[in-house]
């Protein structure tokens, strides 16, 4: 006989990289409703404003995620440029695309290992892994570190890329490339994960909207929605088109972020082909005065920054609203009526960062 | 701001943002700000084709705030969020944490908002005025 049970799933769970509780309940094996619950990693650092100035907040922001932290910084200096009208330097914003481009580059092939580890293809996770190695190179060498790439400042970047260092960066990209499509056929074609993903989890365009969905989430759903048509930093002059697929299951989100670590490679070649010379910044005078909201893609979806400043050196309030805080929604639609094994695939799927929701 | 923004009262957010949804626009997020000791501003973004337009909604500390959660339900977490870090409180939540998101049961304080706790709205007698000289 059917009986009705509510199963724990994480804050701890091997398929996890970071701590979120679902409350799930299942009929035997079938789930009939997931109740998500946060607060295991919550840092409170969005009240560092109070004794931290706008300038040292960019050191804070940058360790709101440590998969997104330059990103992070650029949607925040990016929203003081414009509540302070400080125009930035053509240079500078193309060094801002090749490096946010570079993060959603390993940022997709770190979960492209972690969803292959959740449905136990644990070579498949090594070999991503192991590409994304090179791109944290590029990162250690241009910029210093790994993670933390601390080179946006209100007004521009700190860090230039010279002649020599941008044809390394375009050759070990030519590497990382024939690498990841060396991959394509077993994460899009083979048959044990196609059974793992196809039909999962499915999300239409019109749930995905109405629940505010982002990122590869929503475009896996078919909807083109994509922060970087906004035409931030240099995108403006660069040819870019969303990746959208329709199925809105596991599948087609997979679909989404493997186009997607190809297309940042094309965007990287793209900005170090059209960089044009000149100042890395442009000098900032006086203080944050009135209210901006700054948005950007990052690599699970748009992700937006609430600033209030006040003329003085301090601002009133930061509010960050990161990509999986709008995707966790996501799980109460696609969990119910899949089966409690699918769950970690379904979860996964989303890219949830936890550390960035809850900040 | 640059994008639009619309005041609002608390007898029309339900009404302006049931507008918003049906105008189809996607509930981005809230965002919320301490005024000064007595009011609370509540932003709510939206967005439709990367144009973004947000409601403006100021109310007392005090206040229960109708949760839009049932209009979207993308905003009960965000609402949850809210209830935890500034202790006003949403009426009609779709899951309502009751202040435990974040926080742990125990804590009664709001991190992003101060509230000015006197003897009277404790619920105490005030306290009688020590005497001269002791």
């Amino acid at each position: 006989m059917a009986s009705r049970t509510i199963i724990p799933f994480g804050p701890q769970h091997p398929v996890l990289p970071e701590p979120v509780h679902l409350k799930l309940s299942v009929d035997d094996e079938v789930i009939t409703e997931a109740i998500p619950a946060l607060g295991y990693v919550h840092r409170g650092l969005e009240k560092l404003v109070e004794i931290r100035d706008y300038n040292q907040m960019i050191q804070v922001v940058e360790r709101v995620c440590g998969i997104c932290s330059m990103i992070h910084a650029m949607v925040f200096c990016q929203g003081l440029e414009e509540m302070m009208d400080v125009e930035v330097p053509p240079r500078a914003k193309y060094l801002r695309v090749i490096w946010s481009e570079l993060h959603r580059l390993h940022s997709h092939l770190l979960w492209l290992g972690l969803f292959a580890d959740a449905f136990g293809f644990e070579s498949l996770f090594m070999q991503f892994w192991k590409i994304r190695e090179k791109v944290m190179d590029i990162n250690e060498a241009t910029a210093g570190n790994r993670i933390i790439v601390s080179v946006n400042v209100v007004g521009g970047v700190r860090r230039d890329l010279t002649p020599e260092q941008m044809r390394w960066i375009l050759s070990e990209l030519v590497g990382v490339e024939q690498e990841i499509k060396r991959l394509e056929t077993t994460i899009l074609d083979d048959y044990t994960v196609k059974k793992r993903t196809v039909g999962k989890g499915v999300v239409t365009a019109a749930q995905a909207y109405e629940l505010g969905l982002v990122g590869p989430t929503l475009r896996g759903s078919g909807v083109a929605q994509d922060t970087r048509l906004l035409k931030y930093a240099a995108f403006d002059a660069i040819d870019f088109e969303p990746v959208v697929e329709s199925e809105g299951d596991c599948y087609a989100r997979t679909k989404v972020r493997f186009r997607e670590a190809l297309q940042c490679i094309d965007l990287v070649r793209q900005a170090i082909a059209k960089i044009p010379e000149g100042e890395l910044a442009t000098k900032v005078r006086g203080k944050p005065e009135g209210e901006v909201v700054s948005r950007i893609e990052q690599p699970r979806g748009e992700l937006l920054y609430y600033i209030k400043g006040n003329g003085k050196k301090n601002l009133d309030r930061l509010r960050i609203r990161t990509p999986t805080f709008a995707n966790i929604p996501a799980l109460l639609v696609m969990l119910p009526g899949m089966y409690l094994s699918d769950v970690p695939v379904i979860v996964l799927s989303i890219d949830p960062c936890i550390s960035c929701t809850e900040r | 701001m640059r994008e639009e923004v619309i005041p609002i009262s608390l007898d029309t957010v339900i009404g302006e943002t049931g507008r918003m949804k049906a105008e189809g626009y996607r509930f981005v997020t809230m965002s919320s700000a301490e005024l000064d000791a007595e009011r609370i501003d509540i932003l709510y973004h939206f967005d439709k084709n990367l144009t973004m337009k947000h409601l403006r909604l100021t109310v007392a500390k005090d206040t229960q705030v109708p949760s839009i959660s049932s209009v979207y339900l993308a905003a009960l977490l965000v609402e949850n969020e809210i209830q935890d870090l500034f202790g006003l409180r949403f009426k009609g939540l779709a899951i309502d944490f009751n202040r435990t998101l974040y926080l742990d049961e125990e804590i009664k304080t709001t991190p992003l908002c101060r509230y000015t706790v006197t003897q009277a709205n404790k619920g105490d007698a005030a306290p009688k005025p020590a005497a001269e000289g002791s």
